[in-house]
């Protein structure tokens, strides 16, 4: 038995902490927790929890099966949970068809594209994937769980920063 | 850079103190020598004491980092600030009371040179048995008079994967075959890999890795380092126990994601010194820290961060002329 303990969070267990003012405002530190935005989320929502200029963090609800989506660039996602979810990749026939090679961000296809089945990946709490640039990619979870996606700002990603952030110092 | 200042050229280590055994050194005009328990920094117009123990976790993380982003306080007095491709080294730059009576100061170095001569300090300062990455209960004594070496701990390459770690040529996975056990703290995190099925052709591509396992087994504590890469946007995850030894005073936001357990950070004024918050964070707890703060964490359990930076080089100059903001989203 191990001596130490390692809290981990869950999209139904996760305590938060937060900003404690000596003289600041609290928004300054953009503080909010990812489960609990997944938790408050509707399924396949992606939304940013960091933002650093054209860069984001998304937390994503992941339940059910997702749409496809393709992206212009690499995008890799990180499970939070200890629930599992495949990540099921194709390699498209066309990308430019789908995806304007200059734009940035994740973006919703209609339909299954047309493709070359490449593989899939279980993620479990902890494990990340690479999404590949050129590919697309669908997300499949019988339970809800948090997924972080790293990637740049797209128009899956939503914005709701005054709902999700604290905004009253925390007390001591 | 804000102003212009000559680049100091004039380097010298001197040879071992015949009571201690350490060799002094000299960049530009700082003095730096060691004892059995302090390390001494003397400039003209001034001097400063830090405990050795201290000293030496800052100064291996300003080389490991290759002077990081902005400025690494070593304390509320000393450090460096950094221009990529030139650095300044200061006393009292970032400190309200020396700023206000004049004694601040400050020269400036080409990267490499000063680099140079912090490299053969940490060597040199370092004894045998003691590793300033580690936690202060997983290694020896910093104290003491000169005792060998730790040459191995003290020039380990910070990791910096490529696109992400555990990809075909880029940055391996840790194991125990590979000299990475798994941490006594981090002895209850699963250690499973993700399943994944690749079909022929996509081996590069189609790819997943287990980061908490990774993290588990890192060997050093408050060193981020590069795991997954879009572009700019580097996902710098690392484990934490004890304390963050400088005051980060990054020249950008910086964001913070806590993966697991929990830090505490205290925030002060990244110019003055002066306290502005504490920030709690827990597992899944994610901030940003603005762009005009200092960050010192502290991390009783040992625990998982993940540091998001932004490692764009035209940043920096863009906040200094008032063109980006020193918080990431306002709301
Ligand atoms: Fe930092």
């Amino acid at each position: 038995m191990s001596q130490y303990e390692t809290v981990f969070g869950a999209i139904d267990d996760f305590k938060t902490g937060g900003v404690i003012a000596i003289d600041d405002d609290p928004k300054n530190y953009v503080f909010s927790n990812v489960y609990e935005v997944a938790a408050k989320s509707a399924p396949w929502e992606r939304v940013a929890v960091g933002k650093n200029f054209e860069y984001v963090i998304e937390a994503m609800r992941a339940e059910g099966t997702s749409a496809w989506y393709s992206c212009a660039h690499d995008e890799f996602a990180l499970n939070m949970d200890d629930r599992e979810v495949t990540v099921e990749l194709l390699k498209l026939d066309d990308p430019d068809s789908l995806v304007d090679q200059e734009s940035e961000g994740g973006h919703k296809l209609a339909g299954e594209p047309a493709g070359r089945k490449m593989g899939w990946v279980k993620l479990r709490r902890g494990h990340m994937a690479l999404l590949p640039v050129g590919s697309a990619y669908r997300f499949v979870a019988e339970a809800p769980a948090c997924v972080l996606i790293q990637t740049i700002q797209g128009p899956e990603t939503i914005e709701r920063w005054a709902d999700i952030c604290q905004s009253v110092p925390m007390s001591a | 850079m804000p102003d212009s200042l000559p680049l100091q050229s004039e380097f010298k280590v001197n040879p071992a103190d015949n009571q201690t055994g350490y060799k002094s050194f000299q960049a530009g005009s700082f003095q730096f020598s060691r004892d059995e328990y302090f390390a001494h920094i003397s400039w003209p117009g001034g001097q400063h004491t830090i405990p050795a123990d201290s000293f030496m976790r800052s100064l291996m993380r300003d080389v490991a980092w290759g002077f990081f982003y902005g400025t690494v306080n070593f304390d509320p007095v000393f450090g460096t600030t950094n221009y990529y491709g030139e650095v300044d080294m200061f006393a009292g730059a970032t400190n309200e009371a020396y700023k206000a009576v004049g004694r601040d100061y400050t020269e400036r170095f080409k990267a490499e040179d000063l680099m140079q001569i912090f490299k053969e300090m940490v060597s040199d300062w370092t004894n045998e048995g003691y590793d300033p990455f580690a936690a202060p209960m997983e290694t020896g004594q910093a104290w003491g008079v000169k005792n060998g070496d730790n040459d191995e701990a003290v020039t380990r390459q910070r990791v910096t994967a490529k696109r992400m770690v555990g990809l075909p040529g880029d940055t391996p996975l840790r194991s125990d075959e590979s000299g990475y056990p798994v941490n006594r703290m981090f002895a209850d995190v699963d250690q499973g890999e993700p399943e994944v099925h690749v079909e022929p052709g996509f081996e590069n591509e189609v790819s997943g890795y287990n980061l908490f396992a990774y993290l588990s087994r890192s060997d050093v504590t408050w060193n981020p380092s590069v795991c997954s890469v879009v572009q700019e946007s580097l996902f710098c995850p690392t484990s934490e126990e004890f304390t963050l030894p400088v005051e980060h005073g990054n020249d950008r936001c910086e964001w913070f994601c806590q993966l697991s357990d929990e830090i505490i950070w205290d925030i002060k004024d990244g110019n003055t010194g002066r306290n502005r918050a504490k920030v709690l964070m827990r597992a899944g707890d994610i901030a940003c820290m603005p762009a005009d703060i200092r960050h010192q964490g502290f991390s009783n359990k040992r625990s998982m961060l993940l540091v998001w930076e932004n490692g764009s080089p035209k940043i920096p100059e863009l906040i200094r002329e008032g063109k980006a903001p020193n918080v990431a989203v306002k709301f």
